[in-house]
């Protein structure tokens, strides 16, 4: 299975859906250790992201790394602390009422737990023509067709129209979500991990749908997940996010082939085995506790748990920098194909591995297993 | 496109109906499935037949009474006979047309406070809810305060203010029973906000007023409903204890409470039971009636806590 | 850490009675507003017309109404409820002196009804369903539903009226020894009535609070590992039960005031109810503030202190 169209294979520049500068998104909670502090949590503290339009980005990190804030603030559900997300190059506070109406209708959510993103107390129909009628996308007459067009496309009989959502399984309400999402004709859709809450067997049906309506209507996925597996069949670019912050992005096969910052090594070393002879390398897997969002490390917020740590990583933080690959873009961020990473170590390392034609080091070995000839490297052994 | 629904159904009417019953209908509304449940609760059943009874009576007051509530028509004070099946009260009236008609002034007052309180916190708890921030905690420290106030001391005192009567008791109930609701609709909306559905009609663009009106507010109606039983209850009790007291329904008008109100003489309230206890019974029953459809209403509402 | 959260709460919960003490002083002055003019009642019954012109230029009766509200506050805080319009007695004394058989009638028919309480409604949730279940629960809806003045009349009528074994009426017999078993007797009926008018409210919390607690899953582990039922009762619930006890007697006391109004009432119990219903009779508004405004404090320092021990019994509760 696999989601990738072929038109993003190649390096055709593709234009910006969204982009996102200097993010900030910071919460004040109660101290635990002090009467009257406030603690400020970091959620999101500082991203860069592009997003293109049509393509699948990958939004990967463990869980309490602000992902989902992202996601929200991406689609504008929540107010970011400071920093800008711009639609189509216009930040969405700029424009009048009904651009700024469309712009937002254009932006849609796909919600991790089905159970609970419909309102028990509606039916189908109602919660699907709704906000049809309320933004007067299709006729007072041509609902019931819509609906119906909906409910096809999804892949649910018409009668589920006249159902209440206690009567769906978890897979069917999915269906649902997706349905009413695509209702008002998005660009993007954030999904934030749409089958984590649903059995195997039924998670798969619901990717093959979301990729197939990529294909068919051609909008771009926001694509959030906690585990790189995830991601890694239906994403043309992942993004790996720690702490509140953008350490790695790349193109999906490209990152697999050299992940370059420690902890994607250690997200992919910490992924499922994929070959029956790999043995377990306990070595490469992650350590440590996550660090609080409320207090985090002085300089790189991964030096407390990367093997590779130096001093100069306690020091200052680390910004994302293009490989190199692509050098007449310059700036990393405004090409799809730029791989970049916020690890200068990594990044020395490579440029020499390069230089000296020798493979990159691996601050988690178990890693190396996603490289290109890896495999057969150790069927030849 | 075909999926296995028995892993995932989560279906709360089916998983109720392995105690028995009929499967819930497919596509049944929401109230429709309350209804099917609290069917099958007999002694709500009784009560709702009972309570109904009462309504009817109450209503139909002035055709069936036997006499005109407020006509002396015989003796003073005759116990009861084959005329004046209660007997007549002090003033020679016949007090089962008092007793019809004042059970018409109780359930008036019990319905229009219900409602207005009703109203009055739902709105209430509706903003704090949805606003939240400034306006919340305005709303729910000024509930606090008005919680504060012993309820009945409060009724008192505005009693004392205001000229007593029907309609003085209706809105004196009716504006100090709201925070009850108020907190709990407050409480529903703050809990609902942050589900996922609201989420995402907001992300839908639909403005504030659809989404607290068409999509918080429906998820809320049962939880109020149940309190709405409560509210009668006592607004019925309170009204009869306000005119016990004299301080509510005027005499000639007749309520359940002021027919009570008699037998703080120890003359009547030892040789002439015939004056009160039919009104006190009347009350009682009336009373328990509600609070039993309440508690029917609760179990029908959420199946999954026990009757309590 | 968890002493040093606790304190902060406590801290924090006192710091929100503040305000909320403020406004209900401030909304008993409204009231009194509505009624006549607060400031003038503060001043007692023996100042002449033209002396309270005198007196209320400089305290401001024409100040705008925050200011009067300030000077009105600062009165009530040094202890002047005012005087009583009936009996010229000022408002204060009044409430002392009435305060002893209202507090005997309210703690008795408290107390008396949490011994009948808990354990029915303990019995009543560990045998759900039982007959013993169903009695219990109907008896707390006959409670709940059986207004306590005609409870009153009910039992005038059975055990005075008709049996004579009780008086029916006030606190001491006339020209009687005004002993300590005098006392009792007269207070038996007014008791029983308050306590069979708390008992069911009392009932139903307990017995739900317990079904809560005994569908916890620690529960059913302790039950799984092979403690006997009275065990886990015994030990594990109680610290939640207690809770539960702890909720109930704090939404107990505003219903307690009203209660007493309407119960002293009837059997002419020389309490602050007594006092309360006279004055509202007789218009006497200083009386009528100041015991609300009494009642209201009582109320606010009862879910002060209820929330406190919550956090002082329960470990787990959330201090946010």
């Amino acid at each position: 299975m696999s989601c990738k169209r072929k038109a993003l294979r190649s390096d055709q520049v593709l234009p910006q859906i969204i982009k996102v500068e200097d993010l900030k998104c910071y919460y004040s909670s109660r101290s635990d250790d002090h009467w009257f502090r406030q603690d400020v949590v970091k959620a999101v503290d500082g991203v860069d992201l592009t997003l293109y339009e049509g393509e699948t980005l990958g939004l990967v990190g463990e869980s309490g790394c602000g992902k989902t804030t992202l996601g929200k603030l991406v689609i504008g559900l929540e107010r970011p602390t400071s920093g800008q997300v711009l639609y189509r190059m216009q930040d969405l506070d700029q424009l009048s009422g009904a651009e700024k109406q469309r712009a937002r209708l254009d932006l849609q959510m796909i919600f991790q737990d089905p159970y609970s993103s419909l309102n028990p107390r509606k039916r189908v129909y109602d919660i699907l023509s709704t906000p049809l009628l309320y933004h007067e996308l299709v006729d007072k007459r041509q609902v019931d067709r819509e609906v119906h067009r909906l409910l096809d496309l999804v892949g649910l009989p018409a009668n589920s129209a006249r159902r209440y959502p206690h009567e769906f399984s978890g897979g069917q309400l999915q269906r649902l979500g997706i349905a009413a999402a695509l209702s008002l004709k998005p660009k993007l859709i954030v999904c934030d991990e749409p089958v984590s809450a649903l059995d195997v067997s039924i998670q798969a049906q619901i990717l093959n749908l979301l990729c197939s309506l990529q294909e068919e209507l051609g909008f771009a996925y926001l694509f959030i997940a906690h585990g790189l597996a995830a991601v890694k069949y239906i994403s043309d670019r992942i993004a790996v996010m720690y702490l509140g912050r953008i350490v790695e992005v790349a193109p999906a096969d490209v990152l697999f082939a050299r992940p370059l910052h420690p902890y994607t090594q250690a997200l992919i070393a910490a992924s499922p085995i994929p070959h029956p002879d790999l043995p377990t390398d306990e070595s490469s897997l992650l350590t440590g506790e996550v660090p609080s969002n409320i207090d985090p490390p002085q300089g790189c917020p991964f030096h407390p748990r990367c093997p590779m740590a130096q001093e100069s990583c306690r020091q200052t933080r680390p910004e994302l920098e293009s490989d190199g690959s692509y050098p007449q873009f310059g700036d990393c961020r405004s090409y799809r194909k730029s791989h970049c990473v916020a690890c200068p170590v990594m990044l020395s390392d490579w440029h020499k591995a390069r230089q000296e034609g020798r493979d990159i080091h691996y601050a988690f070995p178990g890693a190396k297993r996603t490289a290109p000839g890896y495999l057969e490297e150790r069927d030849e052994n | 496109m075909t999926e296995q629904k028995s892993k995932q159904v989560q279906d709360p009417a089916e998983t109720l109906d392995l105690s028995g019953g009929e499967p819930a209908p497919a596509g049944e509304s929401y109230l429709a499935s309350i209804w099917r449940r609290f069917k099958r609760h007999k002694l709500g059943m009784v009560s709702l037949g009972l309570f109904l009874l009462l309504v009817v009576l109450a209503i139909l007051a002035p055709v069936i009474s036997p006499y005109d509530p407020n006509a002396i028509v015989g003796g003073f004070g005759q116990p009861p006979s084959k005329e004046f099946l209660l007997g007549t009260d002090l003033s020679g009236r016949d007090v089962l047309s008092r007793l019809l008609h004042a059970s018409r002034i109780s359930l008036l007052a019990g319905v229009l406070v219900t409602l207005l309180s009703t109203s009055v916190g739902v709105s209430l708890g509706l903003i704090s809810g949805f606003f939240g921030s400034v306006v919340d905690s305005i709303i729910m420290r000024f509930t606090d305060m008005v919680m504060s106030f012993p309820y009945m001391l409060l009724v008192l005192m505005f009693a004392a203010i205001f000229e007593p009567g029907l309609w003085s008791i209706i809105l004196i109930l009716g504006f100090v029973n709201w925070p009850g609701v108020a907190r709990l609709v407050r409480g529903n909306v703050l809990s609902l906000r942050e589900t996922p559905f609201i989420k995402r009609t907001q992300v839908q663009g639909l403005p504030g007023r659809i989404i607290l009106f068409g999509e918080i507010l429906p998820n809320t109606i049962a939880p109020i409903l149940v309190h709405a039983t409560s509210v009668m209850a006592f607004a019925i009790l309170d009204e009869a204890a306000l005119s016990f007291l004299a301080m509510g329904v005027q005499p000639p008008t007749a309520s359940l409470g002021n027919m009570l109100g008699d037998a703080k003489s120890l003359t009547i309230l030892t040789d002439k039971p015939w004056l009160w206890l039919p009104s006190g019974l009347v009350i009682v029953i009336l009373v328990m009636a509600i609070n039993f459809i309440g508690d029917a209403l609760r179990d029908a509402v959420d199946p999954t806590t026990s009757r309590s | 850490m968890r002493t040093k959260s606790i304190l902060r709460y406590i801290f924090k919960r006192l710091l929100i009675a503040i305000p909320v003490l403020i406004g209900i002083t401030f909304l008993d002055f409204l009231i009194m507003n509505l009624a006549g003019n607060p400031l003038a009642m503060l001043m007692g019954p023996k100042v002449s017309q033209g002396a309270v012109e005198a007196r209320a230029l400089e305290l401001g009766l024409d100040q705008p109404l925050l200011v009067r509200y300030g000077v009105w506050l600062g009165q009530v805080l040094h202890g002047n409820l005012g005087y009583s319009i009936k009996s010229f007695e000022p408002v204060a004394d009044m409430i002392r002196q009435q305060l002893g058989p209202t507090l005997m009638l309210m703690g008795t028919s408290l107390i008396l009804s949490l011994l009948i309480a808990i354990p029915a409604g303990i019995y009543s949730a560990v045998k759900q369903y039982s007959v013993g279940d169903y009695i219990i629960v109907g008896f707390s809806f006959l409670s709940i539903s059986v207004p306590s003045f005609f409870l009153a009349l009910v039992f005038i009528y059975l055990f005075s009226s008709q049996l004579a074994w009780l008086p029916s009426s006030g606190m001491y017999t006339l020209g009687g020894d005004r002993g300590f078993a005098d006392v009792v007797r007269h207070m038996v009926m007014p008791v029983l009535v308050m306590t069979a008018s708390l008992v069911g409210n009392n009932i139903r919390y307990i017995r739900s609070g317990m079904l809560e607690i005994l569908q916890a899953n620690y529960l059913r582990t302790a039950k799984a590992k092979g403690i006997g039922q009275t065990k886990v009762i015994g030990k594990h619930a109680f610290r939640n039960a207690l809770i539960t006890i702890v909720t109930v007697i704090g939404m107990q006391i505003p219903m307690l005031f009203g209660g007493s109004i309407i119960i002293e009432q009837v059997f002419a119990w020389p309490g602050l109810g007594l006092m309360t219903m006279s004055a509202i009779l007789a218009r006497d508004y200083p009386v009528i503030m100041g015991t609300a405004l009494l009642a209201a404090v009582v109320v606010q320092l009862a879910n002060l202190v209820t929330d406190i021990v919550y956090v002082l019994i329960d470990p787990t509760i959330s201090l946010e």
